[in-house]
């Protein structure tokens, strides 16, 4: 049975990675369009400054690996409605599967990206040294998988595209600007740095941005990468549990509640970080360093 | 394995305010080709759904080689192959791929290269899906419910949309697999395909099973009536032409009158001394031998296409 579960995940992984390399606009999202940001981004913030060199490349890693988010929703959603889940459910194959090998072809497919920015970043760009690599890979890891259950299960409680990309929308933007990944966290008031830290993204980007930078302990690291790997396993088994192969499945009355579920790891890491955590100070601390190295290199400034 | 293949007892089934399934029942034997003939909306689909497991009736029993389909997972699934009303796959999936993508979910499954030459699609082997006709797409899903070499095949309306050619491949293709003893039950609301292709039919009409016996056994239920279709020059009072001599029953479909008579000969005359009594004219008359459209009409007092 367990053999079934893993060989189906893996004929299904194979075959989505291979439709995905067909597929001109994902190719553009997923690889082209993180590397334009990172070659934007560093020409005016960065100025030859490598400290933020590394740091951008954090941040751009971050937009990476979150476009799972975005990607696996619209195509659980796309499949749904098009009716190509209803013919893989005449199958012997379980949501589990169907489920799994969305989240690990979209890992497999990530890889190279975030493999090309750091190459690009570290020969093109110029930046010193490679980051914290082995945290790198492992926030890639987690971070690729919990966005993509993100993923899975607003595809799971829409019904329509159109309602899908109004939620990705939303969540987007805030997972976008509210977490570090685009403006550092250290910039804004103190309130949203203490909300920062109940999103799942804030954990995703100050991580890859400390391992970028090598500014935060290995210990460090470990606690987002911690944050994620649960925020992963309620994630997954909530988009199992609301998964829908029919487009005219009714949601359970529960779904709202299985939502709000899935936010529960994060409501208390946040909660403890802000009371009793010293998360946001190590990050104002890694912020102010940045500076100083910056402001120490004259000809450097961002 | 003894007892009915498919087994339907008193299957109900509502979508919200509207009545899918009202009380549907019927066998299929072992190596039977089984037809559900009805217009669109008659519940069709919603039973062979439930068959396959897609949907859960809100009463009554569905059985397939003894199991219960929607609880019995993957070993009922391995003993099916099913063609969906309409089948999807991503549009950049190459047919090879899709024959070798289901076949490696089964335990048991046939050869691609087997599949691909016996459905005509050889040559498309390497074509996208979103590059296939209409007819290549239905050889192409009829394909892979076969990959697991299934007990019992589900065919819902599989030749819908098709032209006439590709429509007779279709049938070439079933009538193998009723060579093949395999039981299929087969939907359609096309005569043509239930006379020619099953050995029982079961005719199907609000949810209801109205009649179920072999094609030739509905339509000597048809009491052996010709059917007269006329177009008249002016429109006739209801009731008129069911009086005319051997008329068992007169209707009157979007302005043509169409007449089941017991004695054609007898009827064209009498309908043509009322015409001119009336100061009417026949502007067409075609006389068909019964077929089960008649058995429909007579029972339901519409057409299929309705």
């Amino acid at each position: 049975m367990a053999s079934n579960v893993i060989r189906n995940t893996w004929i299904l992984t194979k075959i989505r990675v291979r439709l995905a390399m067909r597929n001109r606009t994902f190719l553009f999202f997923s690889l082209v369009m993180p590397l334009g940001f990172l070659f934007f981004f560093v020409t005016i913030f960065s100025k030859g400054d490598t400290a933020w060199t590394a740091y951008i490349l954090g941040a751009i890693l971050t937009m990476t690996v979150m476009g799972s988010f975005w990607g696996l929703s619209v195509q659980l959603v796309m499949f749904r409605e098009a009716g190509i889940l209803r013919r893989f459910r005449l199958a012997p194959l379980g949501a589990g599967p169907m489920l799994a090998s969305s989240i690990l072809s979209n890992y497999i497919l990530v890889l190279p990206s975030v493999a090309i920015e750091i190459i690009v970043t570290k020969f093109m760009l110029h930046m010193q040294g490679w980051g914290n690599l082995w945290a790198i890979f492992l926030l890639v890891t987690i971070g690729s998988a919990t966005f993509s259950s993100f993923g899975l299960i607003v595809a799971s409680v829409t019904n329509t595209m159109q309602e899908t990309q109004v939620i990705n929308q939303v969540i987007w933007t805030a997972f976008l600007f509210l977490s570090g990944a685009t403006v550092p966290l250290a910039r804004f008031p103190h309130w949203i740095q203490g909300a920062s830290l109940f999103m799942p993204a804030t954990y995703l980007a100050t991580g890859l941005e400390n391992a970028a930078t090598n500014l935060a302990t290995h210990a460090e690291i470990i606690t987002d990468v911690i944050a994620l790997g649960i925020g992963l396993l309620v994630a997954f088994e909530i988009s199992r549990r609301l998964f829908r192969w029919e487009p005219e499945a009714k949601l359970p009355g529960s779904a709202k509640l299985w939502v709000v579920a899935a936010m529960i790891p994060f409501i208390a890491f946040g909660a403890y970080e802000n009371v009793k955590g010293d998360r946001l100070v190590l990050i104002r601390q890694n912020f102010q360093m940045l500076n100083s190295a910056s402001m120490a290199a004259p000809s450097k400034s961002h | 394995m003894t007892g009915p293949v498919i087994q339907v007892e008193g299957l109900y089934k509502n979508y919200g305010t509207v009545t899918a399934l009202r009380g549907v029942s019927f066998s299929v034997e072992e190596g039977e080709v089984f037809g559900l003939l009805g217009p669109n909306g008659a519940g069709k689909t919603t039973t062979v759904e439930i068959l396959e497991g897609m949907r859960t009736p809100d009463r009554g029993l569905a059985r397939v080689c003894g199991l219960n389909p929607e609880k019995s997972g993957s070993q009922f699934k391995e003993m099916i192959g099913a063609v969906l009303q309409s089948t999807s796959l991503p549009d950049k999936i190459r047919v090879k791929e899709a024959i070798d993508l289901f076949a490696n979910f089964y335990r048991v499954h046939g050869n691609t290269n087997d599949l691909l030459k016996r459905f005509q699609l050889e040559e498309k082997r390497d074509a996208f899906y979103s590059q296939l006709s209409g007819g290549q797409k239905q050889r192409l899903a009829i394909a892979m419910a076969l990959v697991n070499n299934p007990q019992v095949v589900f065919l819902d309306e599989p030749t819908a949309g098709l032209d006439p050619q590709v429509r007779r491949e279709i049938y070439d293709i079933i009538e193998e697999l009723k060579r093949g003893k395999k039981t299929v039950l087969l939907t359609t609301h096309y005569i043509e395909e239930a006379e020619r292709l099953c050995d029982r039919v079961a005719i199907i009409d609000y949810g209801r099973v109205i009649k179920i016996g072999t094609p030739r056994e509905l339509k000597h239920a048809s009491a052996g009536t010709t059917r007269i279709e006329v177009r008249l020059a002016k429109p006739v009072e209801n009731g008129v032409l069911g009086q005319l001599d051997a008329v068992a029953n007169a209707r009157e479909f979007d302005g043509t009158y169409v007449l089941h008579s017991t004695r054609a000969p007898l009827t064209i005359v009498a309908l043509v001394k009322h015409l001119e009594s009336d100061s009417n004219e026949l502007q067409s008359l075609e006389m068909f031998s019964p077929s089960l459209e008649d058995v429909f009409i007579e029972l339901t007092g519409r057409r299929l296409r309705d």
